[in-house]
């Protein structure tokens, strides 16, 4: 993260000198301070939060949105939205439950019970599709992403509700003479005691960090989202890259769906309602800006935790759902304004150019 | 210098003294006294990049002055906003013009202030009759109910105008009102002038076409480099005066690459027409044939709107053309995409640098190697050393003067950013490279700097395509030049013409619309 984090440092105005660097550390590393407070605070309010066995449960639930949050890291990153993955990942679910209980060949006369990892596949492949509807969508038929992706948002989670006629698939361990067990392994089984859903997490965040920071594919976000025209002229695919990170962001929702639905060895239509915000908030609270460009895998996830350790340390206080739903709108709004502070006047400024007709040209556009 | 200090004291009702604005370390106005005479009209002359702009915004209060003073009818004042300025009687008519197109006339001309009826409302009778009379005034046949989207360009400069007046404006800046009207509408534009003028009210004009700025204008004050380097009263100039204290002599930007071979044509652009967006019967670009050899070095000279920009753009593969081929090297370009010819070695660095040349939120180094990506992958991840050398080597190779490769892109003054974007299409290694402005809002050193890149590039057998809208550049470093007008080649000449031949080709003078 180091090129990316430099060029932060320096364009804050003002805080560069000594004197203001514990503010500087303070407002770079909020994420990661606002997490510690979280933790803090808790297990002072409550005997039973600070246990490695309650972090390791908090976390799985962390994964979930950290899954989707990455996908939308990398979205967001180009400069755009998406408003499907919380219906993606109840699609996912109910993909995945309905192909355990048997694909029916009716003119063969014969039910196939595919393999779990089969499952899997077709699932991403699910989550890959719509992906992709909403990128081409946005690349080629120049649909604002914020509309495309609200209209995905209501068709996934239109067919979900369609294919199980709104009830939810219980029955999802496999049955060993088919051979299809294991679908609980992604989110109820735990690998040197740590849950697998976690694992998945950190797997996926990897990747994302590698491509991020050492492919070709990474740089193309980067600057796809910071000045697309720019990048265009510079010979970067931009409409590839951008149907390509939703088509990423869509194959995320669907792990996350296929995790959530083997934590709770269920697959129901309605799951994952309103997670596209969680996700939105979690990216912005790990200081990636909204207008493309800036963010990284690390501050997301870290977002990712600050939401999920507070949602839970809330509902093991006993702090009522209402009172969850203030704190956690306070916080994004928070954190949104603490990027504001450190993004003024850092990217673009006008004064740089020295054509005064510049800024002029980009309000126009 | 004192020429202008002949009329009395009395005479002038705005004026700015010694004032001077810096961005950062560029100086774009370096102490500059200007004065507008009451009911006259005083043209400010200058090449882009002068301080033209920077001067108006401050007259006009859409920019605070560094330092030095802006006095109106004897007082020094200090604008608050263009709001401020406003409501003292000093109106700004943008280059592009600031109405809502989806609004009526009458709702443009109040808009922000309007005239409150009983019960809360707005009057819009009263709007509507005072619509009514300042179109009358201004002998305009515009119903107060026209969208303004549907007036034509002229006519939209009048509600401009009218809007200004209605709000008792006693100075009004117009900044290149003529640039996108037809002959009619600027005789039109000329006749309100006039009128306003007898009416007492001050113009400051800006003009890039000096022999109809001519045809209006009572004072003639220029700027070059940020300072105002003549002023005089219409009855001691001419055209010749304006460009030999616009473009000044001192400087010198090179000349042409001699020594090296000049060798096959290496992009031939053969009867390209491009259609406007809008209309697309239009042709911006209307059959035009340019060829460069390798080695050398041709400068495209026009003004605003002469289809320069979508030429450039056309040929590195931005905008669609509808007929016509571009080759490099014998390779047909046309259908390829952008990456495509840039893989095939025809590059453009583009005119407008912060909308299209660099990317704000990335480093330095990171802008520099955002075209040549490819050169340090190595399988699926790039490599980290390679990059790195690409970027030192670009930061030596074009001269820019940087903290190294990690600092932040809005760290650097214009001409280094600019560097940076030559640059970055330089190390793709290109065949040919098409630059739209390439001195566009950079200093003079600058410019020098940047010219000798393209010098050193021709000597190396790279064919150079640049454009400009400043003669003086044209008589440095290109082999040939090319003037462009209305979307054709109006003119070529070779590097021993002359200001004043390019301009006047150019159709400086009456556009012929």
């Amino acid at each position: 993260m180091s090129d990316i984090g430099a060029s932060r440092k320096a364009a804050i105005p003002g805080l560069t000198d000594g004197r203001f660097d514990i503010a500087r550390i303070l407002l770079e590393g909020r994420a990661f301070f606002a997490l510690i407070a979280i933790i803090v605070v808790f297990s002072i309010l409550s005997p039973v939060y600070f246990s490695l066995n309650n972090f390791l449960i908090m976390s799985s639930h962390v994964a979930i949105f950290g899954l989707l949050a990455i996908g939308m890291l990398l979205v967001i990153l180009t400069g755009g939205i998406d408003l499907s993955v919380g219906s993606v990942l109840a699609l996912a679910g109910v993909v995945a439950g309905a192909l355990m209980q048997g694909v029916a060949f009716e003119s063969f006369g014969f039910t196939a019970y595919p393999p779990v990892w089969v499952v899997a596949i077709l699932t991403c492949c699910v989550g890959a599709f719509v992906g992709l509807v909403n990128g081409v969508l946005i690349a080629f038929f120049k649909v604002p992403a914020f509309v495309a992706t609200l209209g995905l948002l209501y068709v996934a989670r239109g067919v979900a509700l369609l294919m199980t006629n709104g009830l939810t698939y219980n029955n999802l361990g496999g049955r060993e003479e088919l051979g299809n067990t294991g679908f609980d392994w992604l989110g109820f089984n735990r690998l040197f005691g740590v849950p697998i859903g976690v694992i998945v997490l950190a797997v996926v965040a990897v990747i994302a960090m590698l491509i991020l920071k050492r492919t070709a594919f990474g740089r193309w976000i980067y600057s796809t989202g910071g000045n697309a025209r720019a990048a265009e002229l510079s010979g970067v695919p931009v409409r590839g890259v951008t149907i390509a990170v939703y088509v990423l962001s869509g194959i995320c929702s669907a792990i996350a769906g296929l995790v959530l639905s083997s934590q709770l060895t269920s697959a129901g239509p309605t799951a994952g309602q309103t997670y596209e915000l969680t996700a939105i908030a979690a990216v912005v609270v790990g200081g990636a800006a909204l207008s493309g460009g800036r963010g990284r895998v690390g501050g997301t996830l870290l977002g990712a935790f600050v939401i999920g350790f507070l949602a839970d340390g809330l509902v093991i206080i006993g702090v009522s759902t209402y009172w969850q739903t203030v704190f956690t709108g306070a916080v994004i709004v928070l954190a949104v304004l603490l990027n504001s502070i450190q993004y003024r006047s850092g990217g673009r400024k006008p004064s740089g150019s020295g054509t005064p007709s510049s800024p002029q040209a980009k309000a126009k556009k | 210098m004192t020429a202008g200090r002949d009329h009395a004291i009395g005479d002038v009702v705005l004026s700015a003294r010694d004032v001077a604005k810096s961005f950062g370390n560029i100086h774009a106005l370096k102490g500059v006294n200007f004065d507008v005479h009451k009911g006259q009209v005083t043209t400010l002359f200058g090449e882009n990049g002068a301080g033209k702009s920077t001067l108006m915004k401050i007259l006009s209060g859409v920019m605070k002055p560094t330092s030095g003073e802006i006095i109106l009818d004897g007082e020094p004042v200090t604008f608050a906003s263009s709001t401020d300025a406003r409501d003292r009687g000093v109106s700004i008519i943008h280059q592009e013009l600031s109405l809502a197109p989806n609004l009526s006339v009458r709702d443009n001309i109040f808009m922000g202030r309007e005239i409150k009826g009983r019960a809360g409302g707005v009057d819009y009778a009263e709007e509507e009759r005072q619509t009514r009379l300042l179109m009358e005034e201004l002998e305009e046949d515009i119903h107060p109910l026209t969208m303004v989207e549907d007036l034509r360009l002229g006519q939209q400069q009048i509600v401009e105008i009218a809007r200004a007046l209605s709000v008792n404006s006693r100075i009004l800046i117009m900044d290149e009102p003529t640039s996108a009207l037809s002959a009619t509408e600027v005789e039109v534009l000329f006749s309100v002038i006039r009128d306003l003028k007898s009416r007492g009210v001050s113009i400051v004009y800006i003009s890039h076409h000096l022999e109809e700025a001519l045809q209006i204008t009572d004072h003639a004050v220029v700027l070059r480099d940020g300072s105002m380097t003549a002023r005089a009263p219409r009855a001691e100039i001419d055209l010749e005066w304006i460009v030999r204290n616009m473009v000044g002599e001192g400087f010198d930007l090179g000349s042409p690459p001699t020594g090296h071979e000049i060798g096959e044509a290496a992009l031939s652009i053969e009867n390209l027409c491009v259609p406007d967006k809008v209309n697309a019967e239009r042709l911006l670009v209307d059959d035009v044939s340019i060829e460069v050899k390798a080695g050398e070095i041709v400068c495209i000279y026009g003004l605003m709107g002469a289809g320069r920009t979508e030429l450039m753009e056309c040929v590195a593969g931005r905008l669609q053309e509808t007929s016509g081929t571009i080759r490099l090297n014998g390779r047909t370009m046309n259908g390829l995409s952008i990456a495509g010819r840039i893989a095939e070695g025809l590059v453009l660095v583009p005119e407008d640098r912060q909308r299209d040349g660099l990317v704000q939120t990335m480093s330095v180094g990171q802008n520099l190697s955002l075209a040549s990506i490819g050169a340090f992958t190595k399988g699926l991840f790039t490599s980290k050393k390679r990059e790195s050398d690409i970027v030192t080597g670009s930061i030596r190779n074009v001269h820019i003067k940087t903290d190294g490769g990690e600092a932040p892109i809005t760290s650097l003054s214009g001409g280094n950013q600019q560097k940076v974007v030559i640059g970055k299409m330089l190390a793709t290694e290109p065949k040919a490279v098409l630059l739209d402005e390439p001195s566009r809002g950079i200093d003079i050193g600058a410019k020098a700097e940047v010219f000798k890149l393209l010098a050193d590039g021709a000597r190396q057998g790279l064919a150079v395509l640049f454009t400009t809208s400043e003669v003086g550049e044209c008589l440095s470093i290109a082999h040939r030049i090319i003037v462009m007008s209305r979307g054709q080649i109006a003119a070529e000449f070779g590097p021993d013409t002359t200001k004043e031949a390019i301009m006047a080709a150019s159709g400086e003078s009456k556009a012929a619309a």
